[in-house]
Formats: C-alpha cells, sequence, structure tokens
C-alpha cells in the first residue's frame, strides 16, 4: 500500500525529533517543464513531503497568488494526465518522498474515479488532500481509498469536536490543520491560538497533525513547528517561483527558498 | 455516474436527503472551513421554516413589501396569433424590485437577521439578485456587500449605480472570466474569511446544501400560489409548464408545487446563446456533463481536465456554467425536461410579446416566453400552457438596443 510512504516518513520524523517540511507547489506552474526538477530541488533543500497542487478554474478556497499560478497552469493545458507522468517521472529518481495531490473535486470527477485512482496510484502518488471533500461526501472518493491512496482531511479553527471526531475516524497519513478561518496566502497568524488546536487535535490520537495557511517563511514555520508534527508553505514558495523566467531560475529560487526553512527548523529543534 | 436511466421517484417532495442529496445530486461539498456554519444555517433554517412566526414574518414582507400574490395573465392576443394552445404568465415581473428574487432575498434576510448577523455578503451577475438583496438590506437595516464580474460591472452600470443608491457596497471581481461564477467564487472567499459575523445570500437554487433547499422553499411560493389560481381560474391544473433556467431559481420555484402532479409536464428553457453546436452557450443540462461546482454535484460546463469553461448568454441572468442540482435530478428522473433557447429565439419571444400584450420581458424571461410559444405552435387550443414571466425588462433596454444597432 502506497500510504506507507506518508506513515514511514512521520514515523521517521518523529524518531529522529525532526518537524517535517512540506511545500506545495501548482503543478505546471511557473512552467511545465520545470515541475520535476523543481519536486527534486525541494527534496535537495529538505522537503519530506511535497504537495503537487491540481490546478482548478474555481479555487474558492485560494487567495490571489495560487489563483494565478492555477490560471497560468491552465493557460498551458495543465491536466491530471499531465501531472500524473510528471509523478511516473519523479518517482525514477526519487522513491521515497511522499507525494500528496492537493486540489478540488470536479477534475478527478471529470477524470473518472476509477481511472485516477488506478494511475495515481501506478504513477506514485502517495495521497489526496481535496479540499472541497469534506469527511460528509467521502464516500465519493472511495476507489481512490481502494486502491490504497491515503485520504487526508483538513481541520480548521471552526470544526467542532464531533467534526473532529468523524474526520478523525477516517483520516489517513495525517491531518492538515488549517491555521485561520481564511483563504491561502493571507497572513494572520496567531501561534497560540494554533498551538492550542493543535494540541486538542493531537489529544484524540496519534495521527500527525501538519499546520499549513499563513507560514511563510522560516520565523512562522518555526513558531508553528513548535505544536505541530509538520508545516506546509504554499503562497510564499509559489510567489517566489512566479517571479521566475525559466526552468534553471525557478529551480534555484525552490532551493533557495526552502533550504533556510529547514535549517531553522532542524536549528529549533536542536535547541 | 447514471446520466440517462430515468430514476422512479414515488414523491418528489421527499428531496433532498438530510445531507442535501437529490439522489446522486446536491450534497456539500466545501472546504472545512464553512462546514461548521452550513451546518448551523441548516439547523436554524429548519427550525424556522417551521416556526409560525417566521412563517408569517415572511409572508407579511411578500403580501406588503414584494406584492403578491402576482396575477395569472391570459396572453390571449399572444395565443391568438399564434393560433395553437393559449400561454399563460406568471407575472413575476410585477414584484417589488421586478422579479422573482426578491421572494428568496426576503426569505434569506429574515434567517440573516434570527441568526444575528449583520453583514449580508452576494453574488450577482445581471445585477438582479444583487438589487434584491440590496433591498431587503435597506429595508432591514443590514450591511450589504455585492460581488460582482468585472466584466459584467461594465455590461449592467444601471443596476450597480442602483445597488449603490441602496447603500450596498459594490465589489469588482477581477479573478478568472470575471463573470457571475468568479463573484460566487469570490463571495465564497470572503464568507470562508469573515464566518462568525457573514451571512451569504446566494441568489439561486445553487451552492452547498441547505442554499438549493431554502432558496427553491423561498421561491416555491410561485408556484404554490400558481396552483391555487389555476384551480380557481380555469378549473384545473395547466397542461405544460415552462420557465427559463439559469441557476433555476424561478423555474424550481415554479415547478415544485406541481411536481407531484403527473399530469402536468414540464420544460426548463436554458440559454444555448449562440446555438449549442457553436459551443458559445450556457446551457447546462442540455449540453454539460455531471460535475461538482460551486459545492454540489450537478450538470456542469467545463473540459475534459474538469476546467469549467466561459458560457455565453445574451442574458447575463442565465450566463453561468452550472444549474441547481434539483434540476439535475429532475433531469434524469424524466420529471422534466429541459431545452435550448438561442439569443436570437429569445429576443424574437421580447418583440413579440413587446407588440402583442404590451410587455417588456427580461431578457432571461424572453428565453421562456420563447419556449411558450414554441410549444403553442405543438398544442391544440384546448392546453394550457403557463408560462413563468420571472422579470420585466427594463434593465435590459440598452442591451437590446446595443445588439440592434440603435445609439440610446
Ligand atoms: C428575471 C430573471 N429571470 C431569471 C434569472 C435566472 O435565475 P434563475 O434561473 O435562478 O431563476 C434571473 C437572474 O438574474 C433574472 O434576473
Amino acid at each position: 500500500m502506497s500510504h506507507h510512504r506518508i506513515d514511514k516518513r512521520f514515523a521517521d520524523l518523529k524518531h529522529a525529533g525532526r518537524k517535517g517540511l512540506i511545500p506545495f507547489i501548482t503543478a505546471g506552474d511557473p512552467l511545465p517543464e520545470a515541475t520535476v526538477h523543481i519536486m527534486h530541488a525541494l527534496v535537495a533543500a529538505g522537503a519530506d513531503l511535497i504537495e503537487l497542487g491540481v490546478p482548478y478554474s474555481d479555487p474558492v478556497a485560494d487567495g490571489p497568488t495560487i489563483q494565478h499560478s492555477s490560471e497560468r497552469a491552465i493557460a498551458r493545458g495543465v491536466g491530471i494526465k499531465q501531472i500524473l507522468a510528471w509523478v511516473s517521472e519523479f518517482r525514477q529518481i526519487d522513491s521515497t518522498t511522499p507525494i500528496v495531490l492537493m486540489g478540488y473535486l470536479n477534475p478527478i470527477e471529470i477524470y473518472g474515479y476509477a481511472r485516477f485512482a488506478e494511475q495515481a496510484s501506478m504513477a506514485g502518488v502517495d495521497g489526496v488532500l481535496i479540499v472541497d471533500v469534506p469527511v460528509e461526501e467521502a464516500e465519493a472518493v472511495a476507489p481512490l481509498r481502494e486502491m490504497g491512496l491515503c485520504e487526508i482531511f483538513l481541520v480548521a479553527p471552526t470544526t467542532t469536536d464531533r467534526r473532529l471526531a468523524a474526520i478523525r475516524a477516517r483520516a489517513e497519513g495525517f491531518i492538515y490543520y488549517v491555521s485561520f478561518a481564511g483563504i491561502t496566502g493571507a497572513s494572520q497568524l496567531d501561534t497560540a491560538a494554533v498551538r492550542a488546536r493543535v494540541e486538542h487535535i493531537k489529544q484524540g490520537g496519534s495521527i500527525p497533525v501538519a499546520v499549513g495557511f499563513g507560514v511563510r517563511d522560516a520565523t512562522s514555520a518555526v513558531s508553528v513547528a513548535e505544536s505541530a508534527d509538520a508545516v506546509v508553505i504554499g503562497s510564499a514558495l509559489v510567489a517566489q517561483l512566479a517571479a521566475t523566467s525559466d526552468r534553471d531560475s525557478a529551480v534555484a529560487a525552490a532551493h533557495a527558498f526552502l533550504a533556510p526553512i529547514r535549517a531553522a527548523l532542524d536549528q529549533a529543534v536542536r535547541r | 455516474m447514471s446520466m440517462n436511466k430515468p430514476i422512479p421517484v414515488s414523491d418528489f417532495h421527499a428531496y433532498p436527503d438530510a445531507q442535501g442529496h437529490f439522489a446522486e445530486y446536491g450534497g456539500i461539498f466545501m472546504p472545512e472551513t464553512l462546514m461548521p456554519p452550513l451546518e448551523e444555517l441548516t439547523a436554524a433554517y429548519l427550525a424556522m421554516r417551521e416556526d409560525p412566526e417566521f412563517i408569517a414574518e415572511f409572508e407579511r414582507d411578500l403580501k406588503y413589501y414584494v406584492g403578491r400574490p402576482s396575477p395569472i395573465y391570459h396572453a390571449e392576443r399572444l395565443s391568438n396569433k399564434i393560433g395553437g394552445a393559449q400561454i399563460l404568465l406568471k407575472r413575476e415581473d410585477l414584484n417589488h424590485t421586478g422579479a422573482h428574487k426578491i421572494n428568496n432575498t426576503i426569505g434569506q434576510a429574515l434567517v440573516a437577521r434570527r441568526m444575528g448577523k449583520r453583514r449580508i455578503i452576494a453574488e450577482t451577475g445581471a445585477g438582479q439578485h444583487g438589487v434584491a438583496t440590496a433591498t431587503v438590506c435597506a429595508r432591514f437595516g443590514l450591511d450589504c456587500i455585492v460581488y460582482m464580474g468585472a466584466v459584467d460591472i461594465e455590461r449592467q452600470k444601471i443596476n450597480v449605480y442602483r445597488m449603490k443608491l441602496l447603500g450596498a457596497t459594490v465589489v469588482p471581481v477581477v479573478s478568472g472570466s470575471k463573470t457571475l461564477k468568479d463573484a460566487l467564487n469570490e463571495a465564497m472567499r470572503d464568507w470562508v474569511t469573515n464566518v462568525a459575523d457573514t451571512f451569504y445570500i446566494i441568489g439561486t437554487v445553487a451552492g452547498p446544501h441547505p442554499y438549493p433547499m431554502m432558496v427553491r422553499d423561498f421561491n416555491a411560493v410561485v408556484g404554490r400560489e400558481a396552483r391555487a389560481q389555476m384551480l380557481e381560474q380555469y378549473g384545473r391544473l395547466p397542461d405544460v409548464l415552462t420557465a427559463c433556467v439559469g441557476g433555476g431559481s424561478n423555474a424550481i420555484g415554479l415547478f415544485h408545487a406541481f411536481l407531484n402532479d403527473r399530469e402536468v409536464a414540464m420544460v426548463g428553457a436554458e440559454a444555448a446563446g449562440d446555438g449549442i453546436e457553436t459551443g458559445r452557450h450556457a446551457a447546462s443540462l442540455s449540453a454539460g456533463r455531471p460535475g461538482v461546482l460551486h459545492g454540489n454535484r450537478t450538470y456542469v460546463i467545463c473540459d475534459d481536465n474538469g476546467q469549467i469553461t466561459e458560457t455565453h448568454s445574451i442574458s447575463a441572468g442565465l450566463d453561468y456554467p452550472g444549474v441547481g442540482p434539483e434540476h439535475a435530478f429532475l433531469k434524469d428522473s424524466g420529471r422534466a425536461r429541459y431545452v435550448g433557447i438561442t439569443d436570437d429565439e429569445a429576443l424574437a419571444a421580447f418583440h413579440e410579446l413587446a407588440r402583442t400584450e404590451g410587455i417588456l420581458a427580461a431578457l432571461e424571461s424572453s428565453h421562456a416566453v420563447a419556449q411558450a410559444i414554441k410549444l403553442a405552435r405543438e398544442l391544440p387550443k384546448d392546453q394550457l400552457i403557463l408560462c413563468n414571466l420571472s422579470g420585466r425588462g427594463d434593465k435590459d433596454v440598452h442591451t437590446i438596443a446595443a445588439r440592434e444597432g440603435i445609439e440610446l
């Protein structure tokens, strides 16, 4: 089962006393030919898991940075078929870094659940986080789970305990805690509030908790990692990549952005 | 996913189920942050709709503020000219603000007020729902923010100004295709960010549960009234109902009370734009496929990568790439059928109704009139066609003049 790659990664992190670092990029942005190279660069810079965004025309949970990166990728015709081919290509060199596809349901629904499940798992995808599939509608994506793709769920500041229990009962791999009620790319991180919520989520079980939204640099990553098992960085990285104009500069920017955050996280843990 | 296999249904009024599903359509496909407020809204609304005081409040405003009931008018000269079945018009154009949209905005504003939410957001395409929302916010003293695509703001300047006169803030949306669907996206983003004090008044029977049910309930007054008026004025039910379908709120409003009257046929008129074969249309049910958009599963217009594509219609109010999930269910169950009406057919019907009956219909409603005319040609003289005249056409005179090369 492929989600063992995610479980193993979190187990190894825990064993080593390290915090997970999860970069998010939109597949195909800034340039389709750069995506696989950027993924390798992120791993080289210390990524523990990669979230690969599947572009969608109507991303209601995303702010302008990720909206625009999706629009650019869509304009270049990027779709699931190509993204899965990139994952296969990545896997020829890297067989250990877990990959989670993150996006919205319609592209998968139109692709076909069974077809997507089979091809994604063959390509080496480990999990899916579908932003607009709450636990109530999770049966829609049952074929993905059956093919061994890990179903990752969001928990929000608004999530009630009743919902949290239902999510915990279904979640695999890790729980993605959204640090504030808002869209990606906003900056309203309240570290104390995040810590309280993360500790509350952790009380109920052993599943790791990653925190995303509002993490943009080494400082915010370190403060969130005080309570979280892993941190997710999306918009800030996507914005760096958007400012590049060719493959090599995109790859260099990805590495330059992530490496200092990795170093800061490791240093904070050692202290 | 079954597409054409009819679903046997014993009671159409039993839908949706507790999770908002109309068979395989509908549901709640939303980010987790909005799930608790949606649960809260569903619980609050379900309690209110059983509360006699709430119902009385709603009905009082429909009567004294909106001006209900709206009459059923026999378009006799039009019917005689066609020479076939009789066309009857349900005159939603005579409501305050000039369309059916106010039925729903009054209802939702009352829900918002009872829930203690004083900041109202809404999306709008043509501006009709925006005007109806701004109107009720003024009426109830609520703050009103309307999201509107930058392209639509350019196309509908008069409605933008009307909203401002009513005290609303109109926020231009520059993402995506800068039209109605993007205004909806932006309103959702506002809601996710300001969820504690904000109520989102959605303008049609789309969005996540409970919106398709709640908006339908508030517009169902149209069909309830019409059913009683038919029995009173004609001693029988109509043979066919017809209504235009954008998101589908005026159509479901008319259809709902008749759904279990199996002898009453129902036809929804979608915007076929330049013609379905050109790809420039907004006919989600006639030419789209099952998918997920704006929180529910329904028929959508999208490409093979699942990207929602741009739609086209002369009427901004029908220019939407999805449709309410209950219509998807009615289509698959065979209870209603949905057909496309082109821009040209709608325009011709607009002129025909203006000249024969002295009624300027909204371009949206003109699609329903065009379909009623088609049906009348096919059916015998003693048959009754009830057409929902969802709105008046004053807002569209500039569009029509421009289309016909006339400078005002
Ligand atoms: C007069 C009129 N009719 C119909 C519509 C379409 O909406 P619905 O399909 O929800 O009735 C609109 C939308 O703006 C409208 O203004």
